[in-house]
């Protein structure tokens, strides 16, 4: 009788029990600075605003086709000037308002407005100024341009659209996307609940997501972030370092999840401008492509990828990474490596080996400094083999780690360096927005930011490259373009490219429906069809 | 126990000192078919993440650290001493600024300042001339905590009977400050030597971060141990923690030696 009443009593609780929370829980690195999905400069944010920001298209990650989200259709009319997009009938917030053209209307003449400053608006803002919003009805809206804007209906993947009221003051914002944010404790967690409104179901008519929640914790020490995640207190780490990712291959081996090559590279790149603090003499071997070409060449990129990646990267072929497949010319060689070679390209541009130590013609023993950012343990091991490498040709590379803000202020603004060994993180796999970096006038141009005119004629041939790829309307036009560029990069080696590191990340066994891609959020892409087992 | 102190000591003086020649490797040779290896006849400490010999690190580290750490913290205890003199001054006004320059400079945001240096010194300076302005200035900037020891420690004999009696029988200032105010100081300079030192070492290794102090190639106790700060390395390969031993035992060496011998046994 006792046994019956226990089990009774067990059934009964189980029953009366909450079901499992299906909520799945990983880490960022800070507190998102904005929920305004127009108002978004860092990752945290960016997080968060790919979780709940409803967009009209997105850019599938796992085939790169552009797919219709809140908009069912869109055309690209009048030779590339006008976009149209047709909304899904019956759209609503999360707090079940309405979702109309006017909503898309407000947001876009929101993050076109100069005195918004947004970050998104500057993605679709063209050089000829900005579109002529109309909306035609409840369902449709235009957007007008001067002229052809190339990749245009791509650019709003990364659009998030609001609703027209914003929200009352201390209340957070309604989203259209598969979640909304519910709670927020500053420098703790975020906590983001499904949409009951999304308008997304699965072939069985399911509505989706198919989580309830997602608890985005707020921790910035990696190290701790890996041990919850060995704890099972995590379900995924997004990005996982080359050491933790050989702690997690042994520890756990299921959840270790190597994507391949990130669309990221690691370079470095000779000082070229004309200041004060650069000897001509130093600047005469920076300026010289046969010193660039030597440089690059007696380089072991394979002991980088071993030693400092674990094996987890790819050595680079250029400016854009193998794992870009639509914009990577596969017509580049693989970046060699020959020291005996490097050294007879030294000699045939004046330099001599006596005594172990490289001269250039006036004498100069050759000796220059490294500087990188201190603390980025891969980019300071990656210092300590160049510079081995480079002692063997008898060169001298004082390597000096520098805290980040003086690094950038050296690179930036006094341009007081002589050699920087750095990284490119990259999002969008369009080379678009890399425009400024290329372009010789460019703030953010390595090599000699900011130049009055090209200094050299390769230089302008990639000023026009790149202009040309920011203006062709037609994709493979500018592909055609990007693969010369390619081409002059690798012929000319103003940046040394060294390896593309492999994305690494971790997924828990329990995470159902994921299809992990190299590029950010590689997890996450497909949220709503994430489960929990 | 001050026998085997002054032992220990010396062994590794001398071990450092003659770390050429003692070393298997150069510090800066990479075997990179080997990284990270387990220790070995070929590695006795093992090999780090690029694959260079720990033990030949650790030799010359120690050279490094074990002569410029205590050299700063004497420049600290010197400057202290001389400062915190006139802080017991009956002087008016003497006493209060320096007392006040103390407080400013114990305020003051020593990090800003060495990011400053590191931005004036040129970025091709010499490591040797990086280390020698790292200590060297880490001993300037030290002064002001053993100071307001010491001006404590001053004002305090000043009240003491047995500085009234020396005053009474006639004994001339100079030699009460000599025979018997500066011997009542040695062990406060002593427990501020022991404190100084660690703390030397492990800011160098911090400093390594805005490019000042001991940059690689070269080691030191205070980079060889910023391995520490990777839990799985140390599980992996125990010997990463010889510096850290290497740095307790010569703390404890010390203490040893500045002991009184009665308190030794």
């Amino acid at each position: 009788m006792k046994l019956r009443s226990f089990c009774l009593l067990a059934v009964m609780t189980a029953l009366a029990a909450p079901p499992v929370p299906r909520e799945l829980r990983f880490v960022i690195p800070g507190d998102p600075r904005s929920f305004d999905p127009l108002h978004i400069e860092e990752s945290e944010s960016e997080t968060v605003k790919y979780l709940t920001a409803g967009v009209l298209v997105r850019v599938n990650r796992a085939t790169d086709k552009l797919e219709p989200e809140l908009a069912e259709s869109w055309t690209l009319t009048d030779a590339g000037r006008t976009l149209t997009f047709h909304l899904r009938p019956g759209l609503r917030f999360s707090d079940g308002t309405s979702f109309t053209a006017a909503d898309v209307a407000r947001s876009l003449t929101r993050a076109l407005d100069p005195k918004e400053a947004s970050p998104a608006g500057d993605t679709i803002r063209s050089a000829e100024g900005i579109p002529e919003i109309r909306v035609v009805s409840p369902q449709v809206i235009t957007l007008r341009y001067k002229v052809p804007k190339p990749g245009l209906d791509r650019l709003f993947d990364g659009i998030g659209i609001g609703p027209s009221t914003p929200p009352a003051a201390g209340k957070l914002p309604a989203s259209a996307g598969p979640f909304f944010v519910a709670e927020y404790k500053r420098g703790e967690f975020v906590r983001l609940r499904r949409n009951p409104n999304y308008w997304k179901h699965d072939s069985a008519g399911h509505p989706l997501p198919y989580l309830d929640s997602i608890r985005l914790d707020i921790q910035q020490n990696r190290d701790i972030e890996m041990t919850r995640f060995l704890r099972g207190e995590l379900h995924l780490i997004n990005r996982v370092s080359p050491d933790s990712f050989a702690r997690l291959k042994e520890q756990r081996p299921t959840a270790a999840r190597n994507l391949g090559a990130s669309l990221d590279s690691e370079f470095l790149w000779f000082n070229q401008a004309p200041v004060r603090t650069l000897p001509d003499w130093k600047r005469a071997w920076f300026t010289s492509a046969a010193f660039r070409h030597a440089i690059s060449r007696a380089i072991h990129r394979q002991d980088i990828v071993r030693i400092v990646f674990g094996g987890n990267a790819h050595i680079a072929a250029g400016p854009i990474s193998t794992a870009n497949t639509f914009w990577f010319n596969k017509a580049l060689p693989p970046l060699p490596t020959d020291a005996a070679a490097s050294l007879k390209l030294l000699v045939s541009d004046g330099f001599t080996l006596t005594g172990g130590v490289l001269k250039d013609r006036a004498g100069h023993p050759v000796e220059f400094s490294l500087i990188t950012n201190s603390g980025n343990r891969p980019r300071e091991r990656m210092a300590q083999l160049v510079q081995s490498d480079l002692a063997k040709l008898g060169i001298k590379v004082n390597f000096v780690p520098l805290e980040f803000g003086s690094l950038i202020e050296r690179i930036g603004k006094t341009g007081d360096y002589e050699a920087a060994l750095l990284g490119f993180n990259n999002v969008e796999p369009d080379p678009l927005e890399e425009k400024n970096v290329w372009l010789s006038s460019g703030a953010q141009h390595p090599w000699w930011p900011s130049q009055k005119s090209p200094a050299t004629p390769w230089e302008a041939r990639i000023d026009e490259l790149e202009l040309r790829q920011a203006t062709e309307g037609s994709r493979e036009a500018r592909r055609k373009a990007m693969d010369e560029f390619q081409k002059i990069v690798v012929d000319q080696e103003p940046v040394i490219y060294l390896v593309n590191p492999d994305y690494l990340c971790a997924i828990a066994p329990s995470v159902k429906g994921s299809n992990p891609v190299p590029s950010p959020p590689p997890v996450l892409w497909n949220i709503e069809w994430l489960r929990l087992e | 126990m001050r026998f085997l102190a002054i032992a220990i000591l010396a062994a590794v003086m001398l071990a450092s000192l003659f770390a050429p020649r003692l070393a298997p490797y150069a510090y800066d040779a990479q075997f990179r078919e080997t990284p990270n290896a387990p220790a070995s006849r070929i590695f006795p400490m093992g090999t780090d993440d690029i694959g260079r010999d720990r033990f030949s690190r650790l030799l010359y580290g120690t050279r490094v650290s074990i002569l410029l750490a205590p050299a700063a913290a004497c420049v600290s205890i010197v400057l202290a001493l001389l400062i915190s003199v006139p802080a017991a001054s009956r002087v008016p006004g003497v006493g209060l600024a320096v007392s006040g320059l103390t407080t400013i400079c114990l305020s003051l945001p020593w990090l800003f300042l060495f990011i400053i240096l590191r931005a004036k010194l040129p970025l091709n300076t010499d490591p040797s001339t990086s280390v020698l302005l790292t200590f060297g200035l880490m001993g300037v900037a030290g002064w002001a905590w053993p100071a307001r020891v010491f001006a404590a420690a001053i004002r305090e004999i000043r009240q003491s009977g047995w500085l009234l009696q020396a005053q009474a029988a006639g004994i001339p200032p100079w030699r009460i400050a000599l025979l018997y105010g500066l011997p009542h100081l040695r062990s406060i300079a002593a427990a501020q030597f022991r404190v100084l030192v660690p703390a030397y070492i492990l800011s160098e290794a911090s400093l390594g971060l805005l490019g000042l102090g001991v940059s690689d190639p070269m080691p030191s106790w205070g980079n060889l141990l910023q391995d520490l700060q990777h839990p799985d390395i140390v599980r992996a390969n125990p010997w990463i923690l010889a510096p850290l031993a290497l740095l307790v035992i010569v703390m404890i060496c010390l203490e040893l030696l500045q002991s009184p011998p009665e308190a030794s046994l």
